[in-house]
């Protein structure tokens, strides 16, 4: 059981709600029209998120997916850098030149992912090895989907990662569906920890709406990364509660399954743990609760007041100097 | 001097003692760069112990142990997807393909993951990814392209070929000292067959410069690669009938030395593009358009191109030979052009 102080358990809740409550101010502000482009949830998977990154430390590396909300909150975003990325706004982290959570900076601890699903591995063992190099005892987190598990990049990262023996921890977030495709559509294998044995490397389930074992299987797997270990696969069992994205009324999701895993949502089994343990009462939640409520609605208000982007921005930052042009360029000179 | 006719035999004085053979320019110019800068590193398929397939990097491993010559997995996506972690964490890599061909396996790391990151979220990716492209050497459809057009295509890389082993050395140490992802397509052809004094010191080459390889008055050859050395052998050639040609090499494809390639249209008044890639979406047609543009009213005949056929490349020596450009293809063109 987990090594957490009192303090930390309620942080671990505290961040729970932060992404909770964060997406569905987004909800809000996407049927406002307010949100450009797609809003993707992470509704019941909080706990897969806020529990496997909650076992770094400074220093530390994380390379999300735009499920993990969780994860750069952990990793010190602000609601507000969440809300003006989905707002497409100049003061966004990308500067609104990429939508949603796909941002990030090394100094920040957070590599940006790109769509194509299974690209963030073998950066992350990447982002290990430099770490390696400089002798900056980092560990390297990234997280796949089931369906991302398929693709060639995720085997050759992890494989090369084993191969190098690199300090890297992959969470398999199984939620059960990629887009409209279920899990027995998406591989053969019984579950995704299986897949660990053919890479040479430990491979890991758990519970993923349960972040306290969430915590506990990240933190064997950073502590046997930072020890020379190398690298670990844990699969979190959880589920996708909304569709792929905001637009999908997800109609082929089984209504039964999506009541069975209702009951197992993360953050008010976390609560119920908290009460039973004796970690926290009641009060203590509703504290945390209205503080995080507060603190949305001011980022929500200060990102909405957010400038958008000036057109000419568009032509800059693809190289370290120089624009690019956008006129044609006819140039007469007569000889 | 062996070898099929497309590439025009090097002048003879070349093989004097104290020069330097393209492919050891090139492995003195990472050497160097791997003894003034320790992040930079390189990784590959069998480029540690065996020194490459073409041993480009022969003997490094000896110098710098396998933490900066690393031997990789057959996976041409992670070692990119490494290397593009690693240049984020302020290393700089160079990813060895072991034939230029295999860039492909790794074109979603290279186009959207180390070409997008600085616009998409202002971290600079600086890697060099280096390989053999080219022809002439009867490797067939999947050992001897040259997918240049391709990247050129992809804001945020930037390409350079190098034709001199000068050159070769030169821009390899550029390329590993930019701030950005740098495609460094070699030419497997010219590996061993060009040998040439190096420039003493620090030799750096400028990335985004040309070079002018002769000059001339008639008509412009504007090539690169390989190519280089066809456009002088087929300038020898025509100068006995009395077309000067002017050769230039643009040693980067992008970002083009458009002046360069202005002044020595606006002086001659002729073009002719050459490349040993493929014709359809080519640099060459790049260059057309940026003439068409900038040098409309100088030019006194068609842009012309000389380049490969749109088909694969072709592997028995007889089709080969017909798909490569060379100079008497390149001698036609410019005596029509010449006469226009």
């Amino acid at each position: 059981m987990s090594d957490l102080a009192r303090e930390q358990k309620l942080e671990l809740y505290r961040f729970m709600r932060l992404n909770r409550v964060v997406e569905e101010r987004l909800v809000n502000l996407y049927r406002q029209g307010k949100v450009v482009g797609g809003l993707y949830r992470s509704l019941g998977q909080e706990a897969t998120s806020v529990g496997s990154a909650y076992a770094l430390r400074k220093g530390d590396v994380v390379g999300p997916l735009i499920r993990n909300l969780g994860v750069v909150l952990v990793m010190g975003y602000s609601p507000r850098d969440v809300m003006t990325q989905y707002m497409a706004r100049a003061t966004s982290p990308s500067g609104g030149k990429d939508c949603n959570l796909h941002f990030g900076s090394p100094e920040r601890g957070v590599i940006s992912p790109i769509s194509m699903l299974g690209a963030l591995v073998p950066v992350m063992a990447g982002i290990a090895l430099a770490g390696r190099m400089q002798k900056k005892d980092l560990v390297a987190m990234t997280w796949i989907g089931d369906g991302g598990t398929s693709t060639g990049a995720f085997h050759e990262g992890v494989n090369f990662a084993a191969v190098q023996k690199l300090p890297l921890v992959v969470i398999a977030e199984n939620n059960g569906w990629a887009y409209s495709t279920p899990f027995r559509k998406q591989t053969a294998a019984r579950c995704l920890a299986d897949k660990a044995a053919a890479y040479g490397i430990p491979g890991d389930q758990v519970d993923g709406n349960d972040v306290l074992a969430v915590y506990d299987a990240a933190r064997r797997a950073v502590d046997r990364a930072r020890s020379g270990g190398g690298p670990t696969l844990i699969e979190a069992m959880t589920y996708r509660m909304k569709g792929h994205a905001e637009h999908d009324a997800q109609a082929y999701v089984p209504k039964a399954e999506l009541e069975e895993w209702r009951e197992r949502d993360p953050i008010a089994r976390y609560s119920r743990t908290l009460f039973e343990s004796g970690a926290a009462a009641a009060a203590d939640l509703e504290a945390i609760d209205s503080a995080v409520s507060e603190e949305v609605d001011r980022e929500v208000e200060a990102a909405e007041k957010s400038p958008l982007p000036t057109p000419d921005a568009a032509l800059h930052g693809v190289y370290a100097s120089g624009a690019a042009d956008v006129e044609p360029v006819i140039v007469r000179r007569t000889p | 001097m062996s070898g099929p006719a497309h590439l025009g035999a090097p002048d003879e004085t070349a093989t004097a003692k104290g020069q330097t053979t393209y492919v050891d320019a090139i492995r003195e110019g990472l050497r160097e760069e791997m003894q003034r800068d320790p992040s930079v590193f390189l990784i590959g398929e069998d480029i540690g112990v065996y020194g490459g397939a073409f041993k480009v990097t022969d003997g490094l491993i000896g110098e710098f142990g396998e933490e900066r010559v690393i031997d990789t997995p057959i996976s041409e996506t992670a070692i990119v997807g490494a290397a593009v972690g690693a240049a984020m964490m302020g290393m700089r890599p160079v990813a060895e393909m072991q034939f230029i061909d295999f860039i492909s396996c790794a074109f979603d790391m290279i186009t959207n993951f180390a070409a997008k990151s600085r616009y998409r979220t202002g971290v600079g990716v600086p890697l060099v990814i280096r390989g053999p492209s080219g022809g002439g050497v009867h490797g067939g459809p999947f050992h001897s392209q040259n997918p240049e057009a391709y990247f050129a295509h992809t804001p945020g890389l930037k390409i350079v070929q190098p034709a001199t082993a000068a050159d070769a050395k030169g821009l390899i140490k550029a390329a590993i000292r930019d701030d950005d992802p740098v495609l460094f397509f070699e030419h497997k052809f010219l590996y061993r067959r060009i040998k040439e004094e190096m420039p003493p010191g620090d030799h750096v080459v400028p990335i985004g410069k040309a070079a002018v390889r002769r000059a001339g008055r008639d008509l412009s050859v504007i090539t690169y690669g390989a190519m280089v050395w066809t456009a002088l052998e087929a300038a020898k050639i025509l100068e006995a009938e009395g077309i000067d040609c002017e050769v230039v090499d643009l040693r980067t494809l992008f970002p083009m030395d458009e002046e360069t390639v202005l002044e020595s249209v606006a002086k001659t008044n002729k073009a002719i593009l050459l490349h040993e890639a493929t014709r359809t979406g080519g640099i060459g047609a790049e260059i057309a358009a940026v003439l068409s543009e900038r040098c409309f009213e100088y030019l006194d005949g068609p842009l012309v191109r000389v380049t490969a056929p749109d088909t694969p490349v072709p592997y028995s020596p007889p089709l080969e030979e017909a798909f490569l450009p060379n100079a008497e293809k390149l001698c036609r063109a410019a005596r029509a052009l010449a006469g226009y």
